[in-house]
């Protein structure tokens, strides 16, 4: 119905704004084998050397242990609480559970400079002095709330009478729990696991007002970068980090359309806009 | 069971907020820089009367008016054509390649503008192959919009998306058949419907530029400062908690009235 000029620029403008989303990417693909240590283009010649001199850092390798720390721990919470929020906000109707569901997209909705700041007056007010856990602590906003996001999407998407039914059938809460809850869930709570992680390894904004002087590795390359230092090692890191998190995020996105119930586009677009949201912090 | 953690987390969101609108309204003792519990305005009247603050705030809402803009641009058109007129297996491989780069790394995302609009970059370069005269945009308040809409596009194509594929076909049909041309039908029954999706992604896009601090302290220039690093070079390097806390309320409040108008253009749903 739309005119053949029409289609085709549409397919056009498509096009161009595909290769502006990913030229940049293949673009720090190929100076993380930039020989030379100037940052200039065209880059002289191809080494895989920078590869092996972040592996061999000392500051890098204390850095990115500390942020594959607390992004476990923070999904790890993030599981718990998230899913559980999901089930109560789901499931039960108790006195308070708009203020709940509201509260607990505070955290995506709010720019990110907001909840670092405010984490940090927190810090200071509560004399609590800086260490792993309040980088977990800010960390875990997000991630309960990217855990609780899906779980929350997927029950709503699953009919409560699957629920009745069980139970009619005579299974007790436990068997129900195991034999349809459970796989309604598991996908939800996998695919939002890994986003969580993902994004708690990536985190840099909340990070800085809750770290005091700790080392995450996004706030290593972060200072690497302000102070133009090591800049080589940055691109290696680059991209082996652009790997890293592009295949859980695959996965992720595999699990959560692997399900039938969501065959349809339109409630994958929902589920990803929804655990989307969360860059933002 | 888990209600107990998961109250005691909300708590201390709360508690965090409440303690950054309080602690705005103390102040520091400029001889030993510990933190004063005394009320005050103080903070409040410093960056409204200070017109290189006016400048920033300013400044900061700008461009993320203008990014936010740029991107509905940019996105619509995409979105447009992933839920109109692309089949199901380039859709999918749209899709993906829509949603990838949101979750390649942020940070490495701004960093590499840098190699690009820098003076010895890719850009240059390419301009100089084809003849034409260097565009020094590194460092510059045009590569903090760039450098935005780059980040936040994602953003702004999935709700739009979203808002396009929910229109039923028939609404277009019966458009046409009570005799709208394309342009009319476009801009009658398509636009208004998907509306909602712009302004749901227009939050993101709007809400996560205003609250940034990176991008204005990586690729920004001398005069590129956002209220982001007012409040990061407050706690960082001047250690004055209460007025960082007094800026950070401002992308607060901004945001607070964006979500208001917002729901009343009905973008919740679109969400």
């Amino acid at each position: 119905m739309e005119k053949r000029s029409t289609r085709i620029a549409l397919v056009v403008w498509t096009v161009l704004v595909i290769l502006f989303l990913w030229l940049p990417l293949a673009l720090i693909m190929v100076y993380a084998f930039n020989k030379s240590n100037v940052q200039s283009w065209p880059i002289p010649g191809f080494t895989t050397k920078w590869f092996r001199v972040a592996w061999h850092s000392q500051d890098v390798r204390d850095a990115l242990w500390l942020s594959v720390r607390v992004a476990l721990i923070a999904t790890g919470a993030a599981l718990l609480l998230g899913s559980a929020a999901a089930v109560g906000v789901a499931r039960f109707d108790f006195f308070g559970r708009d203020a709940v569901s509201f509260l607990l997209v505070l955290p995506i909705a709010l720019p990110g400079i907001v909840t670092g700041m405010a984490l940090n007056s927190f810090f200071i007010a509560g004399h609590i002095t800086v260490s792993m856990w309040t980088i977990v602590i800010g960390h875990a906003t997000f991630c309960v709330v990217i855990v609780y996001n899906n779980a929350l999407a997927r029950l709503r998407r699953s009919s409560p009478s699957l629920i009745e039914a069980s139970m009619d059938l005579g299974a007790d809460g436990w068997q129900t729990f195991r034999f349809v809850v459970w796989p309604v869930l598991s996908t939800a709570l996998i695919a939002g696991g890994l986003l969580a992680f993902a994004l708690s390894l990536d985190e840099v904004v909340v990070t800085f007002f809750t770290a005091g002087a700790q080392n995450t590795l996004p706030l290593l390359i972060l200072g690497y970068i302000r102070l133009g230092q090591q800049l080589p090692v940055v691109n290696a890191i680059a991209s082996a980090m652009i790997l890293l998190t592009v295949i859980p995020v695959a996965l992720a996105q595999r699990l959560m359309r692997d399900t039938g119930v969501l065959r349809r586009s339109a409630g994958n677009v929902t589920e990803a806009v929804e655990s989307a949201q969360v860059t933002a912090v | 069971m888990l209600a107990p953690p998961l109250v005691a987390f909300a708590l201390v969101y709360l508690a965090a907020l409440v303690a950054l609108f309080i602690s705005s309204f103390w102040s520091v003792n400029p001889f030993t820089t510990e933190i004063q519990h005394i009320w005050t305005l103080d903070n409040y009247r410093t960056i409204f009367e200070s017109s290189a603050y006016r400048t920033i705030a300013l400044r900061t809402i700008g461009i993320a008016a203008a990014v936010t803009l740029t991107d509905a641009v940019l996105a619509f058109p995409l979105a447009y054509f992933m839920a109109r007129l692309a089949s199901a297996r380039s859709r999918t491989f749209l899709f993906v390649a829509v949603l990838l780069p949101l979750w390649s790394s942020y940070l490495i995302r701004v960093y590499i503008w840098r190699l690009i609009l820098g003076h010895d970059g890719v850009l240059n370069w390419t301009l100089r192959e084809l003849g034409l005269p260097a565009a020094n945009l590194g460092y510059s308040n045009w590569a903090v919009w760039l450098i935005f809409t780059y980040v936040w596009l994602p953003f702004m194509v999935l709700p739009v998306y979203g808002a396009l594929e929910r229109i039923p076909e028939s609404l277009v049909e019966a458009s046409r058949d009570l005799g709208a041309g394309g342009s009319e039908t476009f801009r009658r029954v398509v636009l208004p419907l998907a509306l909602p999706g712009v302004v749901a992604g227009s939050i993101f896009t709007f809400s996560l530029t205003l609250g940034d601090y990176v991008t204005p302290l990586l690729a920004g220039g001398s005069s590129s400062q956002f209220i982001g690093n007012v409040v990061y070079d407050s706690v960082g390097i001047s250690n004055n908690v209460p007025f960082a806390a007094a800026f950070a309320a401002i992308p607060l409040v901004v945001m607070g009235i964006y979500l208001l108008i917002a729901r009343k253009l009905g973008a919740f749903e679109a969400m």
